[in-house]
């Protein structure tokens, strides 16, 4: 599942410029994302962090495939994901994102593997093949041994790692993560950064993630800062001292 | 396979629910087939009428009899194959609660017109060759625990006094639709047997009360029936001549609006089990909507969705309704024991089983209709933040 390394003159794999979002109440129209322009590097680790009402899940949401922008452009990978239907933006997400949720949403009958199996269901393997990649998904991120467990049997730290092995299992080009250590106590959100982090560097995953926390903030190479619907803040190079300022 | 076990596994989740959701449907669908099958009984002499039958009976009324010398000339009018005749007799053995219909026949015509009677020949032979004999159904038979040769003693209402009559055969049916609790004896015993008790007052000795035809094509019947009227239009005792299909339904007539009102609540509970199942399948859903926003987030279809929730409600109508119809058996069985000679027929049709668990399945798909399509249509991010 390892990428190859990034060229530099590789095209971004996020492009987004100008993207905005409004809610329409009655009305009342209510901007969320404001004019965003953001390019993300293949192999980046992503930091999306601000404020609550900030936009910064609603930009992971574009970015994932399950929002339609107001207006914008948003393209992953080179296709304008904007311009696709429900149909295809759903083939889309199957074939390139995997989701890491706060509350990790596991469907509670299914046991680990098969909640992990869930995303292969819509590719043409074999049970034997979609089996393998279960048990190779589950090994990353070291499950192996509760496969058969259903998510009420697991800690919250171990529901969180199936719902990472669900997000890798199809090899997704882009992993998005909605405050991934939000529902989990320091210890065991620092085992499930550790863990994203890992998948980073071996796998070379592209990786946006939204959280509050400054720890897993400093984890990102990257630290993207938006406050009322506008991208204020990109750095690159100093993502720990942001995240730290941003604490106090 | 993955949508079966998942769709299983969905049905268990809540036992009890579905398991009380089950016991409604059961109820339901038992319900609904017990009610046709009383309707059903109801029609039972209808649908074993043959279209080879015509009745002729005095027009003013089903209780004026008609005279004897009508058989030879309706015997003569063309399409006319055969003619026999009955007479109701209305006696009680031993109690009024152990009803049954007993008929005075001309046994060599009325059993050549009825071959669905089938009785061995040597116990036609018998009853035949015996003015004072009878014959009954087997299910009659069974239920006062008769055998060939026991005497049956029968108090006459409308032929008043104490009438033995000699068990010569019991019949069985040819089908299901043949009726088996009723019994016929010889009409001449009847007539004989007026003549003497009353003397002259014996006067209704030599009448019928209704003529069966034997006609020898069925499409003829209207044409036939006109025929056998017309011949005695205009005299003392005018004659109305009808299929054996219409004469039979004249009797269902005058129960029509309880049948109605039956097959009325027999499509309510179903209308009513419906709901309950709408509104569990509603919950369900709203309980499930942030799985159903995971399962488009991962790229599964609206259409995922709708088979997911319709299947489950499919799944649950479906268990429910076979029980329902496996239930409805036993129930008819102890309806038609408590009901006794009342409904002669008294079965479960396969028509009605077809009913059943289309009923059944037609609730599982309206319940899940509106949900499913709710669930298909959530926006993924709304339903991700919903908390169950």
């Amino acid at each position: 599942m390892s990428t190859p390394p990034v060229a530099a003159d590789e095209p971004p794999l996020i492009r987004i410029r100008d993207l905005s979002k409004a809610y329409v109440r009655g009305t009342q129209v209510i901007p969320v994302l404001q004019g965003v322009d953001l390019d993300v590097r293949r192999a980046e680790f992503v930091a999306l962090m601000g404020p609550s009402g900030s936009g910064k899940s609603t930009l992971l949401n574009l970015i994932a495939g399950i929002d339609k922008p107001s207006g914008g452009t948003l393209e992953i990978g080179g296709v304008d994901i904007v311009g696709l239907g429900e149909g295809d933006l759903a083939d889309w997400r199957a074939a390139n994102v995997g989701f890491i949720f706060q509350f990790y949403n596991l469907l509670p009958v299914l046991t680990a593997a098969e909640n992990v199996e869930l995303p292969l269901l819509l590719t043409g393997l074999s049970r034997r093949q979609r089996r393998e990649h279960v048990d190779a998904a589950l090994a990353m991120v070291r499950l192996d041994d509760r496969a058969d467990h259903y998510p009420n049997e697991l800690s919250g730290g171990q529901q969180q790692r199936v719902a990472i092995a669900r997000a890798l299992v199809t090899d997704p080009q882009l992993i998005v993560a909605d405050e991934p250590t939000g529902d989990l106590d320091r210890v065991t959100g620092a085992e499930v950064l550790s863990l994203l982090d890992e998948l980073h560097r071996q796998l070379g995953k592209t990786i946006v993630m939204v959280t509050h926390d400054p720890k897993a903030a400093a984890r990102a190479e990257r630290l993207v800062h938006l406050e009322k619907g506008v991208l204020v803040a990109d750095d690159a190079n100093g993502a720990a001292e942001a995240a730290t300022a941003h604490a106090r | 396979m993955f949508l079966l076990r998942l769709l299983l596994k969905n049905a268990l989740r809540h036992k009890l629910r579905t398991t009380l959701t089950m016991v409604g449907l059961v109820v339901a669908v038992c319900a609904f087939g017990l009610l046709r099958t009383i309707v059903d009984a109801w029609y039972a002499g209808v649908e074993a009428s043959a279209s080879t039958r015509l009745v002729t009976r005095n027009a003013i009324s089903l209780t004026f009899p008609l005279p004897l010398n009508y058989a030879e000339r309706i015997r003569a009018v063309d399409g006319v194959g055969s003619v026999s005749w009955a007479n109701w007799f209305g006696g009680i053995y031993v109690s009024e609660r152990n009803f049954f219909a007993q008929f005075a026949v001309d046994p060599p015509s009325y059993l050549a017109l009825y071959p669905e009677y089938v009785l061995p020949d040597e116990q036609k032979q018998a009853f035949l060759r015996d003015r004072q004999g009878a014959v009954v159904g087997r299910k009659l038979a069974d239920k006062f625990g008769w055998k060939v040769g026991d005497a049956i003693p029968l108090r006459g209402t409308l032929y008043p006094g104490t009438w033995t009559f000699t068990l010569r055969g019991i019949y069985d049916g040819a089908d299901a639709k043949t009726d088996e609790q009723q019994m016929l004896f010889h009409w001449k015993f009847l007539s004989e047997t007026m003549r003497q008790r009353a003397g002259a007052a014996g006067a209704n000795a030599d009448f019928v009360g209704v003529y069966v035809v034997g006609i020898r094509e069925p499409d003829d019947a209207a044409l036939v029936s006109q025929r056998i009227d017309a011949l005695f239009r205009n005299s003392l005792a005018e004659t109305l001549t009808e299929t054996e299909k219409a004469f039979q339904l004249s009797f269902v007539a005058m129960s029509e609006a309880i049948l109605v009102a039956i097959q009325a609540v027999s499509y309510i509970v179903v209308l009513i089990i419906m709901a309950v199942m709408a509104n569990t399948m509603m919950m369900t859903a709203r309980e499930r909507l942030a799985e159903y926003a995971t399962l488009k987030a991962l790229g599964f279809g609206p259409g995922f969705v709708v088979r997911l929730l319709a299947g489950e409600s499919l799944l649950i109508a479906l268990v429910g309704g076979l029980a329902g119809i496996a239930l409805t058996f036993p129930l008819a069985a102890g309806f038609a024991q408590a009901a006794g000679t009342l409904f002669p027929i008294f079965q479960v049709s396969p028509l009605t089983q077809a009913l059943q668990l289309g009923a059944a399945l037609l609730v599982g798909a309206v319940a899940a209709a509106w949900p499913a399509w709710r669930m298909s249509r959530i926006e993924i991010v709304a339903g991700l933040r919903h908390v169950a």
